[in-house]
């Protein structure tokens, strides 16, 4: 059977914050031009919103360039940043520290990016972008030269051994003149594109950091709207890159979350037990007390900066937003990055397409322009500036804190070096050098176990189809992963995907595909990358609401 | 200030769920008729002026109330309902059908599903699949309700001696006409009917293993469920599984086996009568909810209740 | 023939629903919406009568807020030829819902009307069988199966314990159950030309209908917890509690 196709001048893969403000920006100008531009955004989750997990502070800059009117148009950023607070954690102490100057959120608002998301959506309808939730983007297209032609989104309704079902619906392929990559953090498509254009071969290795958020409703008495804290140190050890933050936005809502870097040693690191550990900090869990645990979520981030971003254009399409990894890390803030990446993607790609009266103007070009207008935008600026923060933690805690100050604030991020990443993957020690974690057991009030936190993430996958978290080789589970690391996959993963469960006399990796949160820790964080995520089924994954 | 209860029958047996219809009619009114309509169903009338607490049954008897047609049994109820503030039946499948085209004829809303009673007209029942439960107040002169039969332990179907009265058969409304039924009384119920369920989880080990689970389902007469974990490990069929994704339950008992009992299990069995959980592991959260808990491996115990059961 | 399908927005099956902690109401702020899952099968139940040959127009009918007009765009997208919203603000309880789409079926005269068996919001399961009696057309709730033969229907329908099969006259109306069919996936390009499909839009007082509530909502609240109960020492003593205690065998 022959794929039905359809035909944009732009396709945009991925409904996040650089995905919608690239269409948007896209439409802008064709509006001030007079020319006509067919955009579409291909979104994996059931609604756009739906997969978005952030903190969040944002800083509305972009915003305030994208859509200067962006108040009166209702935007969702009701909730300014006020105190700021950075905590040095011990078990039993907290000890306020200077606020790192990148970490001042003056000017900035506490929003849900999921809602900021349903917003610029809203945004982009207006101006007549296609926007598909529940349709996933599965394989790249290419045309006879090489250059991508387009995506084709996933088969609907193939029973669990790959075979057609009553339902089945072959993908449909959806060909542009040029195809936006803005599917976030470790993108699938993203990484098979990689590859297949050496996009990484002048870059660091890319690096990453799970991050594990709760909504919760507290006691109005005790919610401070504005309040932000971050916290470093325990249960964090000195060797390990992590922290947490507590953000109360309005009607009572505290986001709070953890976020630790990838790049950590000890296989028998559980991050969601961590999160759960850090809510029982005596400085901490007071707020919590008769509160109610709303939602649940987990994502990664890239963490590794501007020494990892990737070659960002190919022919035929680039990449947006964090699939190319845009995160100022010291500020911990993508939002505005990735936002004025699609801003400037779009600028780059009108420019080419409507340079001419050709109908194939831009069909499969190499835009580099991009990359080049990228880097006089205070995106790069901003981005080098801090590049030495996140690789000085290899250093543990401490002298991380004063190196990073000292590059920052005295060197002003022009130091003449830049210091290196190493892979997440290869991080782990075998399990035999390393001591096991005990973690405290959930108490059903404050702390959690997996399956009730998934279960307020709103998670489904359709039952009948293929497992979407592919193994290379079936037995790496075992023979190497249980074997040298003690199956770090049961606890890397935040939703309870992988169990080691007994079978006879031995054991054997369940993978409980439904739970997935499509966070993709296990494709970054696998010991030999021997798991590849690929999409499920569009409208699969979790439904957060207000995340 | 009285309430009519819809008998439901097959016009030889009144069916327990009558009991718990009354049981809710007694709990806003003392003064509570029951109406059995049928074809030749002496035996029910009868059994129903047997039931505990009922003041007067009232009899219409004629070949085209046979089935409990709802385009017949409507008028009827409608005809008598002058006079009643309340007129219920319980929530099977014959009272949804025929309940809210009573309600519509009668220009009123109809309060689906109630699992408590507040006052006279202020009622308790579950929305969102039993995730929330709201509390509703009615406007209407005549409140028609719907009985969710494991909200209200069922009164005893002795002991009563109500007056019978006969009331007249209207036509035939010509609108619909039984064909025939099918009722699945030798093989297992269906999952989502069943007034027992035996479920094994992934304690159970293997597909093989699950018999012992279908023994005592058979047993019992009950069907066989599964929670998600036995399903993901193979051991059953998707359509098995009750819980987040699969078929929320409400049997009378639900007897879960080998099952720890995580949140998705529980959602989908919560509003259960009674809950039975045997596990090895004294931690289990099942024990959390379960009204009988029997700690012990699982191999021994249920073929032991299957032998103890006897014939 | 003429097919009406009702459908309503309703929170998406994969969303758990919370009471706000004032219990004034569900918190439904920013929670996906969806087709309410009973009412996809009735748009594809009348999706393959008209495929079959047996409809000649298939019309969705919903009941509510602005936003069913998405609702009434996946019908489309799904096959239906054109929808109608009675757009309103008002909470519109089924006997209110079910006048209403009397109305438009007094416009519209179909022959055959599908409607869901439930909605998994209120779970009422009312609205079907009002607008039976309402219109005074036969019932086939909590359908399974629907053919047509000789100008009558034969629902087979879901009761407790096992299948019924009745016939009905026509016009009827019929409300789905699961076990109807399975709904198809929506196509792209279909989502594209539902967007072109018409789209009327009602307001209930052209109807000449008050959609006055009947029901307040005191309040909600969630279940009560289920506390455990007892452990028993073995097996007898089980089946001991369960037969003379909790009276369940």
């Amino acid at each position: 059977m022959e794929r039905e196709a359809m035909e944009f001048d732009v396709v945009i893969v991925g409904g996040g914050p650089s995905g919608l403000a690239a269409a948007i920006r896209l439409k802008q100008l064709a509006a001030e031009k007079g020319s006509d531009l067919s955009v579409c955004i291909l979104e994996k989750g059931s609604e756009i919103g739906a997969h978005i997990l952030s903190g969040a502070v944002i800083e509305p800059r972009a915003l305030n360039e994208l859509l200067p009117d962006w108040k009166e148009r209702g935007a969702p950023l009701h909730t300014p940043a006020g105190k700021d607070r950075f905590l040095l954690l011990t078990e039993k102490r907290a000890f306020p520290f200077i606020t790192p100057p990148q970490m001042n959120n003056h000017g900035n608002y506490i929003v849900s990016l999921g809602n900021v998301c349903r917003w610029l959506a809203e945004q982009a309808e207006a101006l007549e972008v296609d926007i598909y939730p529940g349709f996933a983007a599965a394989e790249v297209l290419y045309h006879d030269d090489g250059s991508v032609k387009g995506v084709a989104t996933g088969d609907m309704g193939r029973a669990r051994d790959g075979s057609e079902g009553p339902n089945f619906e072959l993908g449909m392929e959806l060909h542009a003149k040029q195809t936006l990559f803005a599917e976030g953090c470790r993108g699938s498509l993203t990484k098979t594109l990689f590859d297949r254009f050496d996009l990484r071969q002048d870059a660091e290795p890319q690096v990453y950091g799970i991050g594990i958020k709760e909504l919760w409703e507290i006691d109005p008495a005790k919610h401070m709207p504005g309040s932000i804290t971050h916290t470093a140190g325990w249960p964090m050890d000195m060797s390990t890159y992590g922290g947490a933050w507590i953000y109360h936005l309005e009607d009572n809502l505290v986001s709070v979350g953890f976020v630790i870097g990838l790049d950590y040693k000890n296989p028998y690191l559980s991050p969601f037990d961590e999160m759960q550990r850090f809510k029982t900090h005596p400085a901490i869990r007071e707020q919590f007390e008769g509160a109610r645990r709303i939602s649940y979520g987990a994502r990664a981030i890239s963490s590794g900066g501007f020494q990892s971003i990737p070659k960002l254009t190919f022919p035929g399409g680039m990449l947006l937003g964090d699939a190319a990894g845009f995160l100022n890390v010291p500020k911990i803030k993508g939002t505005h990055t990735a936002m004025k990446s699609g801003m400037t993607a779009a600028e780059a790609v009108f420019d080419v397409l409507a340079a001419s009266e050709d109908e194939n103007a831009g069909r499969g070009a190499e835009i580099t322009d991009y990359s080049e207008r990228l880097e006089k935008t205070w995106l790069w600026e901003e981005l080098r500036g801090v590049r030495n923060v996140k690789p000085s933690f290899h250093w543990g805690l401490l002298p991380a804190l004063v190196y990073s100050g000292l590059d920052t604030v005295i060197l002003r991020g022009k130091a003449p070096w830049t210091l290196h990443h190493r892979p997440d993957h290869e991080q782990l020690l075998p399990a035999a050098e390393c001591t096991p974690i005990a973690y405290p057991k959930p108490d059903g009030k404050l702390t959690f176990d997996k399956p009730s936190s998934v279960f307020l993430s709103n998670t489904n996958h359709e039952e009948e189809q293929p497992c979407h978290l592919t193994l290379k080789d079936e037995a790496v589970p075992v023979t190497l992963n249980l074997a040298r690391f003690a199956g770090p996959e049961a606890r890397f993963c935040p939703a309870g995907v992988y169990e080691f469960i007994p079978d006879g006399d031995a054991q054997r990796l369940q993978i409980n595909a439904q739970n997935c949160v499509h966070c993709k820790t296990c494709d970054i964080k696998d010991p030999s990358q021997n798991i590849n995520w690929v999409t499920p089924e569009g409208g699969g994954g979790p439904n957060y609401p207000n995340m | 200030m009285s309430a009519l209860v819809l008998a439901e029958h097959d016009n030889s047996a009144l069916s327990p769920a009558t009991l718990n219809a009354v049981a809710a009619a007694l709990a806003i009114s003392q003064d509570v008729d029951l109406i059995v309509a049928g074809s030749e169903c002496s035996a029910v009338v009868t059994a129903a002026g047997a039931v505990a607490g009922v003041r007067t049954v009232l009899h219409a008897d004629a070949a085209h109330y046979a089935h409990a047609l709802a385009e017949n049994l409507a008028p009827l109820i409608v005809a008598v309902a002058d006079g009643y503030e309340h007129v219920l039946a319980a929530a099977t499948t014959t009272g949804k059908n025929v309940m809210p085209r009573v309600a519509a004829l009668l220009d009123v809303a109809q309060i689906s599903d109630i699992i408590g009673v507040e006052d006279h007209e202020t009622f308790m029942r579950p929305i969102y699949a039993g995730n929330v439960i709201a509390t509703v107040r009615s406007s209407d002169a005549t409140k028609v309700i719907t009985v969710r039969t494991t909200g209200f332990d069922a009164v005893a179907d002795t002991g009563g001696s109500a007056a019978v009265e006969t009331v007249e058969a209207l036509a035939d409304s010509g609108l619909s006409q039984f064909v025939g039924e099918e009722l699945t009384k030798s093989d297992r119920p269906e999952l989502t009917a069943a007034d027992i369920i035996v479920s094994g989880g992934r304690g159970v080990g293997s597909s093989e293993n699950f018999a012992i689970i279908e023994a005592l389902a058979d047993k019992l007469g009950a069907a066989v469920g599964a929670s998600r974990a036995a399903v993901d490990a193979g051991y059953v069929p998707n359509d098995y599984q009750v819980g987040q994704t699969g078929k929320v339950v409400a049997p009378g008992l639900y007897i879960a086996i080998g099952i720890s009992g995580a949140i998705q299990h529980l959602a989908g069995m919560k509003d259960s009568k009674v809950i039975v959980a045997i596990n090895k592991d004294e931690e289990a959260p099942i024990f959390g909810v379960a009204d009988y808990g029997l700690v012990g491996d699982l191999f021994k115990e249920v073929p032991a209740m299957v032998e103890a059961l006897g014939d | 023939m003429k097919i009406l399908v009702a459908v309503k927005r309703a929170i998406d099956y994969n969303v758990k629903a919370r009471p706000k902690s004032d219990g004034s109401g569900v918190d439904l702020a920013n929670v996906k919406m969806s087709m309410n899952p009973f009412d996809e099968i009735a748009v594809e139940e009348a999706i393959r009568i008209q495929e079959a040959g047996n409809a000649s127009e298939t019309i969705a009918v919903s009941v509510g807020p602005k936003q069913c007009q998405e609702t009434l765009r996946t019908a489309m997208a799904m096959g239906v030829d054109r929808g109608v919203l009675v757009e309103t603000d008002e909470d519109v309880q089924p006997l209110a819902v079910a006048k209403l789409i009397k109305a438009v079926i007094d416009k519209e005269q179909p022959e055959l009307v599908i409607l869901g068996k439930q909605a998994i919001d209120d779970d009422s399961n009312q609205t079907g069988q009002m607008l039976a009696a309402l219109l005074g057309w036969p019932q086939g709730t909590f359908a399974c199966g629907v053919a047509l033969a000789d100008g009558k229907l034969e629902v087979r329908r879901e009761i407790d314990g096992g299948i019924q099969t009745i016939n009905l006259t026509m016009p009827a109306v019929v409300t789905a159950d699961l076990r109807l069919n399975e709904p198809r996936y929506v196509k792209l390009p279909n989502i594209m030309k539902a967007k072109k499909k018409p789209l009327d839009v009602l307001a209930p007082a052209e109807l000449g209908i008050d959609v006055t509530p009947r029901l307040t909502l005191v309040k909600v609240a969630e279940p009560p917890a289920r506390e455990g109960g007892v452990k028993v020492e073995d097996v007898q003593q089980l089946i001991d509690k369960l037969r003379n205690e909790a009276k369940v065998i």
